[in-house]
């Protein structure tokens, strides 16, 4: 089973790293991150903090724009070039073969990730010319963007197996929209009443919760991230994608491919 | 194809010359909600907060560049910018500048200063620094040192504040003539600041202010004993005798006050006492 499911992570991520779109996306981040210094130039104080707002803020949205249009092919296009029949014509099951298809696509983001925060902390290091502890908790806000990018490939996946690529994509910016306004959702529910309240409370836990991951603003004030946060948005992120995934494993068991 | 380009540069350019003004809004806030452009962010609220404060100040640049009086969108802009990231403190630092100066410095907004100073102290209450912008507005451009006193007060409490805020708050205490609370302050800070030079400049105004009080109580004494004898006393021992004071007055230094022939009252020395009568006058001193 581990050598079936690294096998397809393994392709899944070659396939990936070929595709122009990502190097585009990757070089366009990478460029932004640059030319934020010339940004502070036409401010007033803010060179660090519109770098490091720049920096984390386009990791996180292009990493999110990557996810998705990266993850709505992941399905379709093995259908479309008939390979699926192949793989699972082998001793391959179904739920190996999303599982393995969303840890390949969960290493490219991570590898991507990588790649865009050294490229930041080279400007980081240009801009203020020496790194503080205080740099550090950039880290933070860093990792919780891939906790983030993980339930989106997670969603993105549970749409592909049932949706086309063009609806996979649609639902799946929506979700992400939708799911920076979650705290909000449990602001209506507790104004609602009777059954109301329970179905908007019901729908504010299953949207995901991407406001909790967002420590863009506050890590760019130097200000550390309690240690509790970090371990229950790593448990909250697992277990929500793993949830999603599951979904995503029982949708496509019962898929009709021919 | 670049022939192409260039044309249409071309001819774009003459649409604009033709269209004139009117083809764009200058002075217009799509969006005059912080709160909205916080909801939209989509929780990239920092960043937006960087776009808003760079607008800000390229449009207080333009603006002053050409010497103009008006700054609609200034404000505005500003307080997009601090919903966005209360935590930006430069925002509020620099912003209040903006429109406390007079035009063509700033907008002439002095209220709207204060209103975005007081926000920046209500969602960063650490920040000792705004107490400062807050006090410094409210003498310099509202000239109401009684509200500077109490912002320069308020701020000297925040822990870590550096020690002249205190001093502030006496020296606006002065200014708004409020003796009393004035001798306080510089009573406090002679007894719990550590640097050699704050706490001489204090025992300088604490005499002075000292000696004033005095001068006044004994000049009323003065006048007392003027109008139960009719005549001015001639010497101290003209009130003493009179049950007036209980002895002969010594000022903060421990010389005895003079007794002028037209009834005022002095010390000996007034170089001694540098900042003697200043809490009465009417002029505005920069501090």
């Amino acid at each position: 089973m581990i050598s079936r499911l690294s096998a397809i992570t393994l392709n899944t991520f070659r396939e990936a790293v070929r595709d122009r779109v990502l190097y585009n996306l990757v070089l366009f981040v990478l460029l932004l991150v640059a030319s934020a210094p010339l940004f502070g130039e036409i401010s007033i104080g803010l060179e660090r903090l519109i770098l490091v707002n720049v920096g984390l803020s386009s990791i996180s949205l292009f990493g999110v724009i990557i996810a998705v249009f990266v993850g709505i092919g992941l399905v379709s296009k093995e259908i479309e070039k008939k390979t699926l029949y192949t793989i699972l014509s082998r001793p391959v099951r179904r739920w190996e073969f999303i599982v393995g298809k969303c840890c390949g696509l969960l290493v490219t983001l991570v590898t991507n990730t990588a790649l865009m925060t050294v490229g930041f902390y080279i400007a980081l290091l240009a801009t203020a010319h020496s790194l503080h502890r205080s740099d550090a908790n950039i880290l933070v806000a860093i990792y919780f963007i891939v906790l983030q990018l993980m339930m989106m490939v997670a969603i993105t996946l549970l749409f592909s197996t049932f949706s086309s690529p063009i609806f996979s994509a649609i639902f799946a910016f929506a979700l992400f929209v939708i799911g920076t306004f979650a705290e909000d959702l449990k602001n209506f529910a507790a104004m609602a009443s009777g059954g109301a309240r329970w179905l908007v409370t019901a729908l504010a836990y299953v949207v995901p919760n991407f406001a909790s991951l967002n420590v863009i603003s506050q890590t760019a004030h130097g200000q550390a991230v309690a240690t509790s946060l970090i371990l229950f948005n790593t448990l909250y992120a697992v277990l929500y994608s793993a949830a999603v995934t599951a979904g995503a494993v029982l949708i496509f068991e019962r898929r009709n491919l021919k | 194809m670049l022939t192409l380009f260039a044309g249409s540069i071309f001819s774009r350019h003459k649409v604009e010359n033709l269209r004139g003004k009117e083809a764009t809004l200058e002075e217009v806030l799509y969006l005059p909600s912080g709160k909205t452009v916080k909801r939209l962010s989509l929780g990239y609220s920092g960043l937006l907060a960087d776009i808003y404060w760079t607008r800000a100040v390229q449009y207080f640049g333009a603006k002053h560049t050409v010497h103009s009086t008006q700054y609609a969108l200034l404000y505005p802009l500003l307080d997009i910018t601090t919903d966005l990231d209360p935590k930006l403190i430069v925002a509020y630092e620099y912003g209040s500048v903006f429109l406390s100066q007079p035009p063509p410095e700033g907008a002439g907004e002095p209220e709207k200063a204060v209103t975005l100073t007081e926000k920046g102290i209500r969602e960063n209450p650490e920040y000792w620094r705004l107490y400062f912008t807050l006090g410094f507005i409210h003498y310099m451009d509202l000239k109401d040192p009684r509200s500077a006193q109490r912002a320069f007060q308020k701020g000297s409490e925040v822990p870590g504040a550096l020690p002249w805020m205190k001093v502030m708050a006496a020296r606006m205490a002065e200014r708004s003539k409020d003796i009393e609370t004035s001798i306080l302050l510089w009573q406090g800070i002679y007894e719990t600041v550590a640097d050699k030079d704050v706490r001489n400049a204090a025992r300088t105004h604490l005499d002075s202010l000292l000696a004033d009080r005095a001068i006044t109580q004994l000049e009323q004494q003065v006048q007392i004993y003027r109008q139960r004898t009719g005549t001015l006393p001639a010497s101290w021992g003209d009130l003493i005798r009179a049950k007036l004071i209980p002895g002969v007055p010594l000022a903060p230094k421990g010389e005895p006050y003079q007794l002028k022939a037209n009834g005022k009252v002095d010390v000996e020395d007034p170089t001694q006492y540098r900042y003697l009568g200043e809490w009465q006058h009417n002029n505005w001193l920069p501090f």
